[in-house]
């Protein structure tokens, strides 16, 4: 048996509530400071213990907005954020699924080509080519706008990689068995593919749905206009504000909103998030 | 690229794959070749201050760059920034990973309590550390000038640095915790208790056991991580710091975005956007190579 050493048993948890507390601590103070008058960030140090401002505070920023940032209310903010995430994970998953399924399950022409054309993304985010892909989003008119905002963040291999490897993963015999009974490849992948997928799926969204709720750079570009803000470039219109410091209490009312959301999925869909995190090394 | 399935297992149609292929296809023509492209024409181009007139100018933009000091001291800055978030980042993981899998009940506790923050953005974990040490009213940094130890991040260039790292660490440890855990969870119990009865102890167990099982997962995670630290700690960056004091943590991304938005200089902003690419994709085929020899069906 393996020894049950009780120090060593103290010492791994000590480890782990150190760790806790490491992860915790900063959104904690957050979340303090959010529930603080503004006048308490003049007297020194912040507090330990939350304050007295929570509802006051909250109501603010979701509902008016921190006026001097120009920055419209976080709950619209939050409502363009909740768009443009589900279209995201929607899009990601709808285009990915379908040419993952032409990759596996077909030959045709030029398949090699296709295949390394669309895997060449993979690790090449927005960031790596921002400025041109401003100019073309910029050239066709999509500035400021929801296809301009998701579209270049749905162009990239991520979820096709992870189809492409569960594909693979499914049995030779049930495509020569559905070809035997004459079915076709739509009736094969309407029929047994998607409901076979429907953990992946599941699993993949809610990765995704992370995944464009926390975009940030490229949201920050493209829209001009307050209408179209999201929550979470929104913090930094509010943190950058000019010739004053930073409203910290309104800063941070407003990241724990920006975060409430993703965090809430996590914790709620713990084990697809980590499906769908871990399966996409496979 | 391994060809999977074997041709009795794939259907053959003339125009079906391409109508399968195309939505994806087209997205990545013109949100990803499209611009690429252009980086790469702008990247032999260079401007005048209008933006009027282009001329032709070869490999001047990346010569003028090589030779910038401020350029190569960004590229050094990357590659320090990277080792440490990636570095710290997996140990942290590693470590609490291990601690998780060995407490048994009380595991799961642990976990939910450590994955969240992966749900954080990056730019908010930024704007948490800000507060966090602000020299006159954070909890840690007023603290440390109250203790003697002068912090001030918006001044002391290392200590910027040092904020935006430790930032970005606390974001990505969740995420390689998430791996390692899973990891651990799949090391059957009867090898560890093998070795326990051969009378190997924990830490020699877990060099000689775990540690190697483990090694091609740590070496995914390796290569996500530094491509985590090149492009999503940007966000960390520009909410904070915006490449200062001075440039002190000024990196090569944002440096790309920099130049061209703030800069206006095209010319090298794309030579910059073309050599990040090559590094990127570098890494990418590293990556593919081996997750192709892992998946051998």
């Amino acid at each position: 048996m393996v020894e049950n050493h009780p120090g060593l048993s103290a010492g791994r948890h000590l480890i782990l509530i150190l760790g806790v507390i490491a992860i915790s601590l900063p959104v904690w103070l957050a979340f303090v400071a959010s529930t603080q008058d503004p006048d308490s960030f003049l007297s020194g140090r912040a507090s330990l213990i939350p304050g007295r401002h929570l509802f006051e505070n909250y109501a603010l920023v979701l509902f008016r907005g921190a006026d001097a940032a120009s920055v419209p209310p976080v709950w619209h903010m939050m409502a363009n954020s909740l768009v443009m995430a589900l279209i995201i994970a929607a899009g990601k998953i709808a285009i990915s699924i379908l040419s993952a399924f032409a990759i596996v399950f077909f030959r045709f022409p030029f398949r090699t080509l296709v295949f390394w054309m669309i895997f060449v993304t993979l690790m090449l985010p927005v960031e790596v080519r921002i400025v041109p892909t401003f100019q073309v989003v910029a050239d066709l008119g999509l500035l400021n706008s929801t296809a301009g905002l998701t579209l270049p963040v749905i162009a990239s291999a991520t979820a096709t990689f992870l189809f492409r490897q569960f594909f693979l993963s499914v049995p030779k015999e049930l495509v020569e068995a559905a070809r035997i009974d004459g079915a076709g490849p739509m009736r094969f992948f309407r029929d047994i593919l998607l409901p076979l997928s429907r953990t992946n799926i599941a699993a993949l969204f809610v990765v995704m749905f992370i995944y464009g709720w926390n975009q940030y750079i490229w949201p920050f570009i493209v829209t001009t206009d307050v209408t179209h803000y999201t929550v979470v470039m929104g913090i930094k219109r509010l943190i950058a504000v000019p010739d004053a410091d930073p409203m910290w209490h309104l800063v941070m009312a407003t990241a724990i909103l920006a975060m409430l959301p993703p965090v809430l999925v996590i914790l709620a869909m713990q084990r697809l998030f980590v499906k769908g995190l871990v399966d996409s090394e496979k | 690229m391994s060809t999977g399935l074997p041709a009795s297992a794939r259907f053959r149609h003339r125009l079906l794959p391409y109508l399968l292929v195309a939505p994806q296809m087209a997205v990545t023509l013109v949100f990803f070749f499209w611009p690429s492209a252009q980086a790469l024409r702008q990247s032999l181009l260079r401007e005048d201050a209008f933006g009027l007139s282009s001329e032709f100018v070869g490999l001047e933009n990346y010569r003028v760059l090589f030779a910038d000091p401020r350029y190569l001291a960004a590229f050094g800055r990357t590659l320090v920034f990277c080792t440490l978030v990636a570095a710290f980042a997996i140990g942290i993981a590693l470590i609490l990973a291990a601690a998780a899998n060995a407490v048994g009940r009380g595991g799961q506790t642990y976990k939910t309590l450590l994955i969240w923050p992966y749900a954080v953005a990056p730019v908010l974990a930024g704007a948490l550390w800000f507060l966090m040490f602000n020299p006159t009213i954070g909890v840690i940094g007023a603290s440390l000038n109250e203790r003697g130890i002068a912090w001030n991040h918006y001044l002391d260039g290392g200590q910027a640095f040092a904020l935006v790292v430790m930032a970005s660490i606390w974001k990505q440890v969740s995420y390689n915790f998430v791996f390692f855990l899973a990891g651990l969870q799949a090391i059957p119990p009867s090898v560890i208790e093998a070795a326990a009865i051969d009378g190997a102890g924990p830490v020699r167990r877990f060099w000689t056991i775990v540690f190697p099982l483990l090694s091609p997962m740590a070496f995914f995670l390796l290569v996500v991580n530094l491509v985590y630290a090149f492009f999503d700690t940007f966000a960390v960056i520009h909410a904070t710091t915006q490449g200062g004091p001075g440039g002190a943590t000024e990196t090569l991304v944002y440096k790309v975005f920099n130049d061209g938005f703030i800069g206006l200089d095209l010319g090298s902003s794309s030579a910059q956007s073309v050599i990040l690419m090559i590094v990127v994709a570098a890494l990418t085929v590293i990556q593919f190579g081996f997750v192709e020899r892992k998946v051998s069906y």
